[in-house]
C-alpha cells in the first residue's frame, strides 16, 4: 500500500523460495524442541509465582515506604512476566507440544481482564492471520487511531495522542473492550445479540474477580496497610499496562513498517504470507533481560513468522531470519526500545493531523537499516 | 455451619486471593504430593533388573488409593519435554510398609517411555499418576492350585501377585529369550529354593517359542489350575484357544498390554465421536475440511496452523501433521490442530 513497494524487486519464485527457507528454519526448531525448553518455561512460571507471592507478602507491610517500594516493584515485574513471557506465549500454543494440561493454550488463564478465550480469538486468529491488513487487522490503531497516511482522516483523530495515552494507562481494559469489539457492538441491535452478551458477561466476571483481588481482598488482608497496598497494586497494574502498551506499539507501529490493502491478500501464497509478516513487524534490540521482559516480543518479526514456536527460541531464530532479510534485500526494522517507542508515538502525533495526499515515503534513515 | 461447609468457604476465599490461578497452583510449588493435589508420584530409586529392565520405586501422592495385586497404573512421564502416558503393572506387594509402589519396566526397542525410564530416569523426578486399575487380579477365595503362564515383561503383574499372597501350590511357566533376560530371576529362584514355587523357564532362543501343547508335559494338571497368563498376543491367543478347547476357559485369566497397535498409514476412516459421523479421509486433506464437509461443527480460526483455535481431542488412531509429517498417536489428553492434521489411518476425533 506504500507508494514505494519495498518488495517490488522480488520475483514470485524468489518469494516462494523465501517461504521454503523460512519453513526450514521452523522445522529445525520444531525438531529440536525438548527437555531444555520445557525446563525453561517451567522455571519461568515457578519464578513468576514465587515473585508474586513474595511481593504480595511484602506489601502486607507496605505502610513502611521501603516495603511499599520493594513490593510494588516486585509485583509489577511479576505482572509483566505473567502477561508477556508466560500468558501471551502460552496462549499462542507455544507450549502445547509439552502436553502438560497445566501449561496449555486451552486451559491457561492470565492476570488480565480480557478472558483468555476471547483474547485468543482476536489476537491469535484475527491479528496474526491478517497482520497489518487495513480493515481486517484491528490491531492497527485498535480502532481508535489512524496509523497510516492512506487511512481517512476524521476530526476524531485530533485527539489520538490523548486516546493513546489513556489506552496505555488502562491497556488491559482497552484490550478487553477491543476483544469485545465494543465499538461496533454497542450499536443498539448488536447489543442484544446473545453471543455478544455472553462474551460481555464473561468479561464482566473476569473484571470483577481481578478488581476484587487487587483492590479489595489483598488490601483487606494487609490490615493497617490497606491504603498503601491498594496504591501499590494500582501502581503495579499501571506499570504493567504502560510497559505492555509500549512494547506492543513497537511491534507494528514504528516508521518503516508496512501496511497492506485488503485486496493484496486475496489468494496469498505461503511465501507471500511470510513476506507480509516480515514487512509488517518491527523488532526491539537490547539485552537478554530486555527480551525477557518483553516476553520475547522484542523479536516481533520472528514471532509473526512463527507465532507458535517457543519464545525462548526466537533469539536464535532471529539470527537466521535476519540473514534472509539481507539475502532478499529487505528492511529489517529494529532499534532500541526508547527509539522505537518514540518513533511510534511520533507517528501517532503526525497522523492525528490530516495529510493532503499519501506521501511518497522515503526510508527513515534513523532506523537501523539492514538493506542492500 | 458444618466444618465441610466452612472449609469450602475458606477455599472459595482463597480462590479469590489467587485468581486467576488456583490455590493449588501455588501449593504445587511446595508440596506436589499433598492430599488434594492432582495425583503424582516421585521416583525415589531405579534398580536395574536385567540389561534392559529396571524397577522404579515410586512414592505416590497422598491421594493414592492403593492397588490390588495384578493391577496396573498409568503414569505420565515427561520425555524430552513432552508428557507421555503409559500403563505399567505394579510389581510391589500391597502391604509394603513404606507405602512405596514399584513398577518394573522393560525397555522395548524404540520405546520412548520405557527406554527413558530404564536408562535415564533419575530419583527425585515427579511423574503423573492415575489410580491403579485392571481386573487381572486374584479372586477373593484362594484357589487350591495356581498356574502363572508368562512371557517377557508379562511377568510383571504376576510378580505383584507372587509377592502379595502365598498359595500352597503354585507353578509358573515363564518364557524369555535367555536366562539373563528373566526379570526377577534371583527372587524366583529363591522362592523355588524355599519350596514356595515350582518354576519352568523356557528359553526361547534355544528352546524355541513355547508350544502350548507342551503344557501337558510341563504342567500335567494345568487344566485343574486357576491360571493367570500375561505376555505377547500370540501366546495369549494360543492359551485362550487351548483352554476353550478343553472346556476350562473360565479358569484362564489373561492380561494384554497393548490391545491395538496403531499402524500409521495414509488416510483412513475418521469417526467424529461426539456427532457420531464417520467418513473416509485421504492422507492429504486436513481433518478440519473433512469434518466440515461431513457437516460436523468444527471450531476453527486461521486454518493455517497458527491460532490454535481448532484444537480437538484425538481419541483413537493416528494423524499426520501436514507441515512436518510428524505422526501423533492418540493418548488420553492428546489434542491436535485439525487444520494442519490429516488422517494417518483410522482415527477418532471428539467432535
Ligand atoms: S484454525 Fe488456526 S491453528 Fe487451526
Amino acid at each position: 500500500m506504500t507508494a514505494i513497494d519495498p518488495t517490488a524487486h522480488l520475483t514470485a519464485e524468489q518469494i516462494e523460495e523465501l517461504g521454503r527457507e523460512l519453513d526450514a528454519i521452523r522445522d529445525e526448531v520444531i525438531a529440536g524442541r525438548g527437555e531444555k525448553d520445557a525446563a525453561y518455561i517451567r522455571k519461568v512460571i515457578s519464578a513468576q509465582r514465587k515473585l508474586e507471592l513474595v511481593s504480595r507478602g511484602v506489601l502486607l507491610f507496605s505502610i513502611f515506604p521501603p516495603a511499599w517500594l520493594l513490593g510494588t516493584a516486585g509485583l509489577s515485574v511479576a505482572k509483566i512476566m505473567d502477561n508477556m513471557e508466560i500468558g501471551h506465549n502460552v496462549l499462542h500454543g507455544q507450549w502445547d507440544w509439552m502436553r502438560d494440561p497445566k501449561i496449555h493454550s486451552t486451559t491457561w488463564e492470565w492476570d488480565h481482564v480480557s478472558p483468555s478465550e476471547q483474547w485468543k480469538h482476536s489476537h491469535n486468529e484475527l491479528h496474526h492471520t491478517y497482520t497489518n491488513v487495513i480493515g481486517k487487522d484491528n490491531d492497527l490503531g485498535y480502532g481508535i487511531m489512524r496509523v497510516d497516511e492512506d487511512q481517512k482522516w476524521h476530526p476524531f483523530h485530533l485527539g489520538q495522542p490523548l486516546w493513546n495515552f489513556i489506552n496505555a494507562c488502562f491497556f488491559e481494559y482497552g484490550i478487553a473492550a477491543y476483544d469485545l469489539e465494543l465499538g461496533k457492538n454497542l450499536h443498539k441491535r448488536r447489543r442484544r445479540n446473545p453471543e455478544f452478551r455472553a462474551r460481555a458477561k464473561a468479561v464482566g466476571r473476569k473484571i470483577r474477580k481481578q478488581v476484587l483481588k487487587d483492590y479489595v481482598i489483598h488490601p483487606l488482608l494487609s490490615g493497617p496497610s490497606f491504603l498503601t497496598t491498594l496504591a501499590a497494586t494500582f501502581t503495579a497494574n499501571l506499570v504493567r499496562n504502560i510497559w505492555s502498551h509500549s512494547v506492543i506499539m513497537c511491534g507494528h507501529f514504528p516508521e518503516g513498517v508496512q501496511v497492506f490493502e485488503r485486496q493484496s491478500i486475496k489468494g496469498e501464497t505461503r511465501g507471500q504470507w511470510y513476506l507480509r509478516q516480515m514487512m509488517g513487524s518491527a523488532n526491539i534490540s537490547g539485552s537478554r533481560a530486555m527480551h525477557f521482559m518483553t516476553g520475547n516480543l522484542s523479536h516481533q518479526i520472528e514471532h509473526h513468522l512463527f507465532p507458535d514456536l517457543p519464545s525462548n527460541r526466537y533469539a536464535e531464530v532471529a539470527v537466521k531470519v535476519r540473514a534472509l532479510f539481507q539475502k532478499y534485500e529487505l528492511q529489517y526494522v529494529t532499534g532500541p526500545l526508547p527509539k522505537q517507542v518514540f518513533s511510534a508515538w511520533r507517528k501517532v502525533f503526525r497522523l492525528s493531523l490530516p495529510n493532503k495526499k499519501p506521501k511518497v515515503k522515503t526510508p527513515d534513515r534513523k532506523q537501523e537499516l539492514v538493506a542492500g | 455451619m458444618t466444618s465441610a461447609a466452612l472449609r469450602r468457604r475458606a477455599w472459595k476465599l482463597l480462590e479469590m486471593v489467587t485468581t486467576p490461578l488456583l490455590p493449588s497452583d501455588y501449593l504445587d510449588l511446595v508440596s506436589p504430593l499433598r492430599a488434594g493435589a492432582d495425583l503424582r508420584g516421585r521416583i525415589e530409586a531405579v534398580h536395574p533388573e536385567t540389561s534392559d529392565a529396571a524397577t522404579i520405586v515410586i512414592k505416590p501422592g497422598r491421594g493414592w488409593r492403593g492397588h490390588t495385586a495384578g493391577q496396573y497404573v498409568r503414569i505420565g512421564v515427561d520425555v524430552d519435554g513432552r508428557r507421555l502416558w503409559r500403563a505399567y503393572s505394579i510389581t510391589s506387594p500391597t502391604n509394603r510398609r513404606d507405602g512405596r509402589v514399584t513398577i518394573t519396566v522393560k525397555a522395548i526397542p524404540d520405546g520412548k517411555v520405557s527406554n527413558h525410564l530404564v536408562r535415564r530416569a533419575t530419583p527425585g523426578t515427579l511423574i503423573q499418576l492415575d489410580q491403579p486399575t485392571g481386573d487381572f487380579v486374584l479372586p477373593q477365595a484362594k484357589p487350591a492350585k495356581v498356574l502363572y503362564l508368562t512371557a517377557g515383561s508379562g511377568i510383571t503383574p504376576v510378580m505383584g501377585m507372587l509377592r502379595d499372597i502365598e498359595f500352597d501350590d503354585v507353578v509358573m511357566v515363564h518364557c524369555a529369550p535367555q536366562p539373563q533376560d528373566v526379570i526377577f530371576r534371583n527372587e524366583l529362584h529363591d522362592l523355588v529354593a524355599d519350596k514356595k514355587l515350582r518354576l519352568t523357564e523356557v528359553h526361547t532362543d534355544t528352546d524355541g517359542m513355547l508350544d502350548i501343547a507342551r503344557l501337558d508335559e510341563l504342567v500335567p494338571d494345568w487344566a485343574e489350575r486357576e491360571t493367570w497368563a500375561c505376555g505377547p498376543a500370540g501366546l495369549l491367543d494360543a492359551a485362550e484357544e487351548h483352554w476353550t478347547e478343553h472346556g476350562v476357559q473360565e479358569r484362564l485369566h489373561t492380561e494384554r498390554f497393548r490391545p491395538s497397535i496403531v499402524v500409521a498409514g495414509d488416510g483412513g476412516e475418521v469417526t467424529f465421536s461426539a456427532t457420531g459421523k464417520t467418513v473416509d479421509a485421504d492422507g492429504a486433506t486436513p481433518l478440519l475440511d473433512i469434518g466440515e464437509e461431513a457437516g460436523v461443527l468444527m471450531p476453527s480460526g486461521c486454518r493455517m496452523g497458527i491460532c490454535f483455535g481448532c484444537v480437538t481431542p484425538l481419541k483413537a488412531g493416528a494423524v499426520r501433521d501436514l507441515r512436518t509429517g510428524e505422526i501423533t498417536e492418540a493418548e488420553p489428553g492428546v489434542l491436535i490442530q485439525t487444520c494442519v492434521s490429516a488422517a494417518a489411518g483410522p482415527c477418532d476425533i471428539e467432535r
